[in-house]
């Protein structure tokens, strides 16, 4: 563990401090996370390396997760929309699902990661594509279209307070931050 | 790009610094010299030079960050462009789609690159006025006429609003800093936006100072510096120290959060009972072992001569008889010396005051989580108006990492879909309300019968006992009857009414709640009615002591008359310690009784564990290979995880152990270390022999439900121990409380012996009922009028809730009729709709998309121009720029949705009010019923 953790410089993980939820630990455990995935060669430079979206998701915290595509593609920086992930989108991403992180951020990326088609609102494609995600792959629990139509309904009236058909992220915020649990449950912890 | 401006405008500062500087040095010399006229005039100079020396400083050390930042950035660059020439290989296609994603990058940047401009326009503002003031410093310099005339007056204004912006701008960026990890954006951007924050205020941060005040205030921002870091050092070393991590978490994505927060709450468990541990070791155990009188040396302390050829049998150390009877670990071997060994502690008084401050921790930790969790969940959940909402959004437990457990939830979340949906559709469907209502009666009817049968079981046997332990030689079940018999009811009964309660058909989580209820009453029943034999038990022992009393001074008496009847010249061999008669020590005895118990629930439990989880699971898993039915689905199956039950007998062992920690020293040490054990042991069974949660709840709000158990059973716990306290008479041979009225006399003699005269007399007045009923008084007041002024926000509460979903109603009424009275209207919005959007969105995208610039290269500006004219909707991510179109085809017109309820403002299958899903809507259905 000493080994590929102490390589990452103090500064840079004084900074990492700095802007993440993070404690040095937990840091330093990301890191040998994220060096663990990369092949043999490339463990020396871990900190510039992007890993590709298949290797992140074989980590065990996101393997069972029905949002992992999306997870991955809203942290991902990667400019070619592979959805790698570079240390830094990794970090960026434990810390939103860190206990300590705020419950605003935890529903602002909650937002985006519900937001499927990424239009800046969670129309009823998006609601629709977030049940179906939520009630799993098999064909016997999936619900029927009237189910379906009427879940969709149902949220629209109450969370839909401007009334435009869908849901905007100030007011999906207005919704999360009632929730009891929502903070306890958005939580990954490596 | 602005960072290269930075740079050269970095150069030329720099210059412009080392002019100075070897001025600098002279000037600050000569300063000293003149410190003495303290001129006016030469006060804004100072001030002005000062900065600049740090500016200098500051900046070369800029400088070198910056070069740092390109050497990090040259290989990110260098890859990048390599991708995109690898890209650009690929076909023509690619390349446009390439183009798009740069443009929209461009105009994802474009807020954020202006943000950023003027920041650094801001900047260069700023340098640029210092390099102004420099260079005037400098012509002045060269005129060298030390005494400045006219320019000063000027300087010195200009100076103060300067000082005055810059301490503003270095206090947002200070802020900035410390606010930066709230901000959603990417961490490239983060960084850069830290470096540059922090290197501004390093750098202008020493130009706040004023005068002599300037080294205090360097001092003052060092050590703020210092503290900071030291108190992040901390924070990561508490949670370092925080055990068992790895473990909860392996087991929280096995299972998800619910059956992780049991062993959180034990985990807080054992942290408690460590420190009341502590205390009793630490301030009890140790101080009497070490410095109190040795055993054998008294009777307290001896094993009666007719127990001591079996004392040391371990079947009579497993009861706690023989040698660990007369050990520190039970109250009976305290002496009631005052003071012990060479530092006069005074031990009856420790004993005392360890005793109730068990207590006084104990309910202040578990006030203090309560009211913290009661603080972490402000939403409270009574909202109603969400339900749909939040299992859509907030169901899906991110912890979860197992397969299986996802596999499960999603069926779970599935069914709750339908339910919720079904029974906002049929929430006045009425079934045979009359059988539902007599078999709920009859349930309950079934359960207390039970309980009254297990109570009146324990007293039958706690009396049966008493017999038993007065005959001589009985076997091992008589004597531990009574511990056996409690363990099977604990072991029998919560399956029986889960058996019951299938009767009533409740709602899951209402079912639960009902099952959590009756546990709880079977057991604090069970530990009543032990309690009520109990003292039955000591006001027996109680009576013999009185008799005991006088035979054992007589003894002694005899012993003395007797030696010294005999006239022997040398003084009387004492009487062995072990032939002294002595009392029943009732103390003892209870303790004993708790120890025994909490052994046997240990091992009960471990045995449970190990026979119903493990035994069944190492069956079901091989006996399948060769057997006529499915095991793993069908009959035997796998055992789930009980959270209720395990958290029920945790908190229940816990109130064993506060109740007998009086009588029993060691029993916290026992308790700790079974917590240790079961944290390990439980672990491992849960991990290998259960299967997880076919509904699986959720943790949030199970967390205060403990502890308001562990509260109540606190609660109950105290009253017996202080009944004892106050209102029993101690032994009279052992203990460290023997030979007074009360135990609580101990606290008086300690007073009136230990402090001055005056403490003695305060303490009276205190204790005079006179003062004590108004402060009762005061209290219940402060509470009634707390109360009444809790009720009042909540009544405003309420009254703004309901404003609030006026104003809503209102607003969608509003629509409705707008959306049928006039149709025309109606045509026209559908119009301005999408392009009001198309104005709002892109906008409100841009916001939320905000990456780092760095990231654009010089190469894909062409690409970009080139792209623009090109179809976006082929970018995969091209969505982001394309909102205007999308809500053109996808969307539909807003009062569109409104059409199916034209006319009214809510129909009836949206009611108002708390939605009745299942678990409301149905205990109410007597009420609904004509």
């Amino acid at each position: 563990m000493g080994g590929s953790a102490s390589r990452l410089p103090r500064e840079v993980l004084g900074e990492y401090q700095e802007l993440t939820f993070l404690s040095k630990q937990e840091i330093l455990l990301a890191y040998k996370r994220f060096s663990e995935l990369l092949p043999e060669g490339e463990k020396e430079n871990a900190r510039s390396v992007r890993i590709p979206k298949s290797r992140i998701l074989t980590l065990p915290e996101l393997r069972a997760n029905p949002f992992k595509h999306r997870i991955c593609r809203v942290f991902s920086t990667s400019e070619d929309g592979d959805d790698s992930m570079s240390f830094e989108d990794f970090l960026d991403m434990l810390s939103v699902f860190s206990d300590s992180a705020t419950s605003e951020i935890k529903s602002h990326y909650a937002f985006r990661i519900f937001d499927f088609d990424e239009n800046g609102a969670l129309d009823r494609e998006d609601l629709e594509n977030l049940v179906n995600c939520l009630t799993g792959q098999s064909e016997e629990s999936r619900l029927s279209s009237a189910e379906m139509e009427q879940l969709i309904q149902n949220i629209l009236e109450e969370s839909d307070i401007d009334k435009d058909g869908t849901i905007n992220l100030s007011e999906f915020q207005h919704v999360i931050s009632r929730s009891p649990d929502f903070a306890s449950s958005f939580r990954i912890v490596l | 790009m602005g960072k290269k401006k930075k740079c050269a405008l970095a150069v030329i500062m720099e210059d412009a610094g080392i002019e100075i500087d070897g001025q600098v040095e002279s000037d600050t010399e000569s300063e000293e010299d003149e410190a003495k006229e303290k001129t006016p005039k030469r006060k804004p100079r100072r001030e002005a030079v000062r900065p600049n020396r740090l500016k200098r400083e500051k900046q070369q050390k800029d400088k070198e960050e910056d070069e740092s930042k390109e050497e990090d950035n040259g290989p990110r660059q260098n890859r990048a462009s390599k991708r995109k020439k690898h890209q650009r290989k690929n076909s023509d296609g690619k390349k446009t789609e390439e183009g798009v994603s740069h443009k929209r990058e461009r105009d994802k940047k474009a807020p954020n690159k202006e943000q950023k401009d003027s920041e650094n326009k801001e900047k260069k503002t700023n340098k640029e006025k210092g390099k102004e003031r420099e260079n005037k410093e400098k012509k002045e310099r060269k005129n060298s006429t030390p005494s400045t005339t006219s320019s000063s007056s000027d300087e010195e204004s200009l100076s103060e609003e300067e000082l005055a912006m810059l301490m503003e701008q270095v206090e947002q960026k200070k802020k900035l800093i410390s606010t930066m990890r709230n901000k959603p954006w990417r961490m490239v951007k983060k960084l850069s936006m830290l470096r540059e924050a922090q290197a501004f205020v390093e750098k202008f941060e020493g130009a706040l100072g004023k005068g002599k005040g300037k080294k205090l205030y360097a001092y003052k921002i060092m050590m703020a510096k210092k503290w900071v870091k030291f108190k992040r050092d901390f924070a990561n070393f508490k949670t370092q120290c925080i055990p068992w991590e790895m473990k909860i978490k392996e087991v929280e994505s096995h299972f998800g959060s619910s059956v992780a927060s049991y062993f959180i709450f034990l985990r807080w468990m054992y942290g408690v009972n460590l420190v009341l541990f502590g205390l009793i070791f630490g301030l009890v155990i140790i101080p009497e072992v070490l410095m109190g009188m040795p055993y054998g040396s008294m009777p307290r302390k001896t094993v009666p001569r007719a127990e001591q050829a079996t004392a040391m049998d371990f079947s009579v150390l497993w009861d706690f008889e023989g040698y660990i009877k007369y050990s520190a670990l039970f109250y009976g071997y305290y002496n009631n010396q005052r003071t012990i060994g060479w530092l006069k502690y005074r031990l009856p008084m420790a004993y005392f005051m360890v005793g109730i401050s068990i207590f006084g921790y104990s309910l202040m930790v578990v006030i203090r989580s309560m009211a913290r969790n009661a603080n972490e969940s402000t939403g409270e959940g009574d909202d109603e108006n969400f339900t749909f909402s939040w299992k859509m959004f907030t169901s899906w437990d991110y912890l979860i990492g197992n397969p299986e457990t996802a596999d499960n939830k999603f069926a779970s979340i599935t069914t709750s879909f339908k339910e919720s949906i079904v029974d906002e559709q049929e929430s006045n469907k009425d079934e045979n309300i009359h059988l539902r209502r007599f078999l709920r009666v009859l349930a309950n009817v079934l359960i207390i019968c039970c309980l009254c049968g297990s109570g009146y079981l324990i007293y039958f046997v706690v009396k049966r006992s008493q017999t038993f332990s007065k005959m001589q030689n009985i076997g091992w079940y008589e004597r531990n009857e009574v511990e056996i018999v409690m363990s099977l009811l604990g072991m029998f009964c919560p399956p029986l009414f889960e058996t019951i309660a299938a009767l009533e058909n409740y709602h899951p989580r209402i079912g639960l709640k009902w099952q959590l209820g009756r546990i709880f009453a079977l057991f604090l029943g069970n530990l009543y009615t032990f309690l009520l034999a109990l003292m039955d038990d000591v006001n027996e022992k109680l009576a013999e002591e009185d008799v005991l009393r006088n035979i054992t001074h007589w003894t002694l008496l005899n012993h003395y008359n007797s030696s010294v009847g005999n006239g022997s010249t040398a003084t009387p061999p004492p009487l062995d310690p072990a032939d002294v008669p002595r009392g029943p020590c009732w103390e003892t005895t209870v303790g004993i009784e708790f120890v025994r118990l909490t052994v046997s629930d240990i091992l009960v439990t471990y045995v449970t564990i190990l026979v119903g989880d493990f035994i069944r699971a190492c069956f079901v898993r091989f006996v399948n290979y060769c057997w006529c039915w499915d095991l793993e689905a069908g009959f035997p199956s796998y055992a789930e995880f009980d959270i209720s039950g395990n958290v029920l007998g945790l908190v229940f062992n816990q109130g064993m152990i506060w109740m007998g920690t009086f009588y029993a020293p060691g029993l916290v040490g026992i308790n700790v270390l079974r917590l240790l054990t079961s944290m390990y042991f439980q672990c491992w069974a849960v991990m290998s022999s259960n299967v997880p949660h076919e509904r699986v709840f959720k943790a949030s709000k199970s967390n205060n439900f403990y502890m308001g158990l562990l509260l109540l059973i606190l609660f109950l716990s105290l009253l017996p121990v202080a009944y004892t306290i106050m209102s029993l008479p101690p032994s009279f041979d052992c203990g460290p409380f023997s030979g007074k009225k009360r135990m609580y006399e101990v606290i008086q003699e300690t007073i009136e012996l230990d402090f001055p005269l005056f403490v003695a007399k305060i303490f009276s007045y205190v204790a005079n009922p006179g003062l004590i009923i108004p402060a009762v008084l005061l209290m219940v007041l402060a509470i009634y009028y707390l109360n009444a002024v809790s009720e009042a926000y909540q009544r405003a509460n309420a009254e703004l809730k309901k404003k609030m979903q006026m104003l809503r109603e209102e607003e969608k009424n509003k629509r409705n009729n707008k959306a049928t009275t006039n149709s025309a209207m109606q045509d026209l919005e559908d119009l301005f709709k999408p392009s009001m959007k198309s104005e709002s969105h892109p906008k409100h995208v841009e916001d939320k998309k905000t990456e780092p610039p760095n990231k654009t290269s010089p190469v894909g500006k062409q690409g970009k121009a080139a792209a623009e004219d090109g179809s976006p909707i082929n970018s995969r991510r091209g969505a982001v720029l394309t909102p205007p179109l999308r809500m053109l085809v996808t969307q539909p017109p807003t009062p569109g949705i409104r059409a199916p309820y034209p006319g009214q403002p809510r129909p009836g299958a949206y009611p108002e009010g708390p939605v009745p899903w299942r678990g409301r809507g149905q205990p109410r259905y007597p009420h609904a019923a004509p």
